[in-house]
């Protein structure tokens, strides 16, 4: 506990509109915004500065990827046949999306991978509060997971195709798979590594051992289980892709795939970039989900 | 005054695991001989009033939290027995509430949460443990706090509320393991008085554990100090001061004060010797 002492309330991050008024001075070039200044208040105009200070500073590398990405092809610096415009390619992400294949293949990718998270989270959340919990579990199971987790979960999928056939069982099954380390394994952490004194506590109090689990060792838990499912998040995505350029017929990894072999070289981007679009997606709505349940207590990951 | 805790022949043994067996003396001074259990407390008899306030000191690692710990029915002593009101402890309970250095307050909680936590099972109804939790956080100052959670108070207002909790359940004896060493000076001395008050407030008997001797004395009606490995009785301060009506700084600066805080770091200051000797001995061995 002794690392939270002296810690305040959670900074607001740069974009939160509580930060009006009562942050920091503004940094040097974003006070002087004299063209707007009207009936606002100093520190709502600050507000605005810091704003747009915090909009431009997270997008401007963004946006000179994309340039670098436009121009390069542009000036013949690589071939512009095997990496086209960044235009071109918006245009073809542009057709894909009024023509619907980009949705049946979006779709196609969510159901998947949702069921294979899904599954994960039901399973090893539970399994991995009951390995914490007791010891000679925990020790009886360890070496399997052991082994489970240090086997890359793509080098199993020739496997599970054999066992479960290219349909989406399989696919569904590897995702689940995947998934479950990193739950089970930050699950199992969490319970172990529960504030001693906490526990001390518990027990000077006579807590029955239910009302210990739900009262003491659960909450302590949540922070850490849930940095456990954001992995499995990005985990899920990873392997469906890899999964679906296997032997399916919709999908984005089907999709980036065949684009490729068809020499579709726009649509193999457009493929890729709505990709990164929804793991950036997934991360941003489970950290969100992740806050609204650890509200009211300080980020004790550190 | 009636006894509330009594300590008959107490003697807890660890035993040692992975380790180099330690060098200890028995109870009759023989030795040192190669021994795998570690003797943390020996033989102690000790009788805790009713309403008295009593200071444990002594050497790190003499077994002060042991001591503890067995009131506290988290351990069960190798020898002898523990009675409170008369009865044998058998384990831990809600007429003893502990008081943790490390405040163990639920960081997803409210302070007023967390002393409604410790109403929790005394079967009391919702409404009433609200009730109750107020009070207390009223008793130890807290007032308006109650909505803060645990990062967002000061470490001298969490372990107010760690108090208030231990209080709330109504216990019939407080148990405190060095609950100020982590504050800073003068919130150590503002809870200090505020202890006492509550303590003359409450009537309620406390054990309290501490390495400062000015605490021990500042607080204590008497001051029991014990000697390093294995943990003894090596003398009972009674400590006469009084309190009523006097703040802390001038019962500082009262002669017999002075005297007394001088009686138990000579009582001390041999112990800690001793301490050290037997860690080089161990070292070298």
């Amino acid at each position: 506990m002794s690392t939270t002492i002296g810690r305040s309330v959670r900074p607001t991050s740069p974009t939160s509109p509580s930060a009006v008024g009562t942050g920091p001075p503004p940094e040097p070039g974003t006070s002087g915004v004299p063209d707007r200044a009207g009936p606002l208040p100093a520190g709502a105009l600050r507000a605005v500065g810091r704003l747009l200070t915090a909009v431009a500073t997270r997008t401007v590398a963004l946006l000179a990827l994309l340039l670098v990405w436009e121009m390069a092809p542009r000036l013949d610096l690589v071939d512009r046949v095997f990496l086209p415009p960044f235009s071109e390619v918006a245009l073809a992400w542009w057709e894909l999306l009024i023509g619907g294949q980009l949705w049946s293949h979006t779709s196609a990718s969510l159901v998947r991978s949702g069921a294979g998270f899904g599954l994960a989270v039901l399973l090893a959340v539970p399994l991995g509060l009951l390995i914490g919990r007791y010891r000679p579990l925990a020790d009886l199971l360890n070496p399997l997971l052991e082994v489970f987790r240090n086997t890359a979960a793509l080098a199993l999928l020739p496997v599970f195709v054999l066992l479960l056939g290219i349909g989406e069982t399989s696919k569904i099954s590897i995702v689940l798979f995947a998934c479950t380390w990193p739950i089970l394994l930050n699950t199992i952490s969490a319970v172990r590594t529960v504030d001693p004194t906490l526990l001390r506590l518990a027990r000077s109090m006579d807590l029955s051992p239910p009302a210990l689990f739900r009262k003491v060792v659960l909450p302590a838990s949540i922070p850490t289980i849930f940095t456990g499912i954001r992995l499995a998040g990005a985990v899920a995505i990873l392997v469906l892709v890899a999964a679906e350029m296997v032997g399916a017929r919709a999908g984005l990894g089907y999709l980036i795939n065949s684009s490729q072999l068809n020499f579709a070289i726009p649509r193999m981007y457009a493929g890729i970039i709505t990709i990164s679009a929804i793991g950036l997606l997934v991360n941003h709505l489970l950290l969100t989900v992740e806050r609204r349940l650890t509200a009211g207590r300080p980020d004790e990951r550190g | 005054m009636t006894a509330r805790i009594e300590l008959r022949g107490v003697t807890k043994r660890f035993a040692l695991r992975g380790r180099r067996p330690l060098r200890t003396r028995d109870a009759r001074g023989r030795g040192p001989r190669p021994d795998h259990t570690v003797t943390a407390l020996d033989t102690v008899d000790l009788t805790v009033a009713d309403g008295e306030f009593l200071v444990v000191v002594g050497p790190s690692g003499c077994g002060k939290s042991t001591l503890l710990d067995l009131v506290g029915g988290l351990t069960t002593p190798t020898e002898g027995e523990i009675l409170l009101n008369g009865a044998p402890v058998t384990g831990p309970g809600t007429d003893r509430g502990i008081v943790f250095q490390q405040y163990a307050l639920l960081p997803w909680r409210t302070a007023l949460g967390n002393i409604e936590f410790g109403l929790e099972t005394t079967g009391l109804p919702r409404r009433e443990r609200a009730a109750r939790a107020r009070d207390h956080l009223d008793l130890v100052g807290l007032t308006g706090f109650g909505d803060r959670h645990p990062h967002e108070l000061s470490g001298g207002m969490k372990q107010r509320v760690a108090i208030a909790r231990s209080l709330a359940a109504g216990p019939d004896v407080l148990l405190m393991d060095e609950p100020f060493a982590a504050l800073d000076a003068q919130t150590r001395e503002g809870l200090q008085e505020e202890l006492l008050r509550i303590h003359r407030r409450t009537g309620r008997t406390i054990v309290f554990i501490t390495h400062g001797i000015d605490e021990a004395v500042l607080l204590g009606d008497r001051v029991v100090v014990l000697t390093h490995r294995p943990g003894r009785i090596k003398e009972i301060v009674p400590v006469e001061l009084d309190r009523e009506g006097t703040d802390a700084a001038s019962l500082r600066s009262d002669p017999e004060f002075t005297r007394l805080t001088h009686r138990i770091r000579e009582l001390l200051h041999d112990e800690v010797a001793l301490a050290r000797a037997r860690e080089r001995e161990e070292l070298a061995a």
